[in-house]
């Protein structure tokens, strides 16, 4: 499906700025984005190297240990598949925690260690796991409750109330997470009735 | 309290290391390494991904795509000018911040369109960039559901998001 999304978005630009004279615009992005890449690769690099050091002190700590004991009935129900006591639930801990205050930059290297850490689990794979999907879709819900990027450039247009938009947010967060959360687990049923799954 | 916030998790990991008899730099410096690894096996994706999504939108097709969807707003009854963020918050992560910027630029933080993009923008992520760097960063090939299971949850958080504030603010 994402080769699908991948082909698709190119040639259709492509053929789109062939008919409407963007093929100008077209070739700056290539190369700016290249440039982006990166830039956004660079950056990832630095907060993976200072989060990943840090985490793999607070997993010998037996901090990570103590966090996915304290969480975990949670844990448990959202990913049946991690033995207990394994640090992937360490990891997958700490990235939603950093996610729901917000930390984007911590939250990322978590996240990343944590598909480390189930990929191991599933042997070395390169297919996703059930616990990978669930992971992803948790994240890509948001499980923000301040969104600190919004309200920024909310007080930049002079809002009158620029922390209005807190409740509601953290209302759709809920609700989506929920949703992603529910969803998962359909489509992982649906995947065992397929008997896709042994 | 924001400012505290990582400086004080930094300080009791620190606290902890030592107290447990962790050799805490030293340790640091291994889980480091890993670092390294992740973010130049992800750069392949990442790039391969932004560039698509920069010729859709340099090209103007986007613009034309999300064009087409218009006439869906006025059978739901909600301001036509929403659905492009709406349609683009999953693929693209920058687009959908600089529409949301140019939203409540235009319409003011306050107006009914400036609470829904404030909203939208905050309670859902972008997909495709989040499969893209967590499947690419460990190499998974076979995404399963993901995307789907992803999409779906943006397009639950979306509606979510049009509902609660068209309840709230109007």
């Amino acid at each position: 499906m994402v080769n699908v999304i991948w082909v698709v978005l190119a040639v259709s630009g492509i053929v789109y700025a062939a008919f409407n004279g963007t093929m100008e615009q077209v070739n700056k992005a290539i190369f700016e984005t290249i440039d982006e890449s990166i830039l956004i690769t660079m950056s990832l690099l630095g907060v993976l190297v200072f989060w990943l050091g840090l985490m793999k002190i607070a997993e010998e700590a037996g901090l990570l240990k103590g966090l996915a004991k304290l969480f975990n009935p949670l844990v448990r129900r959202l990913f049946p598949e991690i033995p207990a006591d394994d640090p992937a639930i360490g990891y997958i801990l700490s990235n939603m925690t950093a996610n729901i205050f917000g930390l984007g930059n911590a939250a990322t290297p978590m996240g990343l260690k944590a598909m480390k850490e189930l990929k191991r689990l599933s042997g070395g794979s390169t297919e996703a796991s059930r616990s990978m999907i669930t992971l992803l879709a948790i994240n890509t819900s948001s499980l923000t409750i301040v969104p600190t990027t919004v309200i920024a450039i909310r007080m930049k247009y002079e809002s009158v109330e620029p922390t209005t938009i807190i409740g509601p947010t953290i209302l759709a967060t809920l609700i989506s997470t929920t949703a992603a959360i529910l969803i998962d687990r359909y489509f992982y049923y649906r995947r065992r009735r397929l008997g896709r799954i042994l | 309290m924001s400012i505290w916030l990582i400086p004080a998790i930094i300080l009791i990991i620190l606290v902890t290391a030592t107290a447990k008899r962790v050799p805490a730099y030293e340790v640091f410096v291994e889980g480091s390494k890993e670092g390294i690894q992740i973010a130049i096996s992800l750069l392949p994706y990442l790039l391969g991904m932004m560039v698509s999504i920069a010729i859709f939108q340099a090209s103007g097709a986007m613009d034309a795509f999300l064009h087409l969807f218009k006439p869906l707003t006025a059978v739901f009854n909600i301001p036509e000018q929403i659905l492009p963020l709406a349609m683009i918050r999953p693929i693209s992560g920058t687009a959908a911040l600089s529409m949301t910027t140019e939203l409540i630029r235009t319409f003011g933080p306050d107006s009914l369109i400036g609470q829904m993009a404030s909203v939208m923008q905050g309670s859902t992520d972008t997909t495709l960039y989040i499969i893209t760097v967590y499947f690419g960063a460990v190499g998974i090939k076979k995404m399963g559901d993901a995307l789907k299971v992803g999409l779906l949850a943006d397009l639950v958080g979306i509606i979510a998001s049009i509902i609660i504030v068209l309840i709230l603010f109007s």
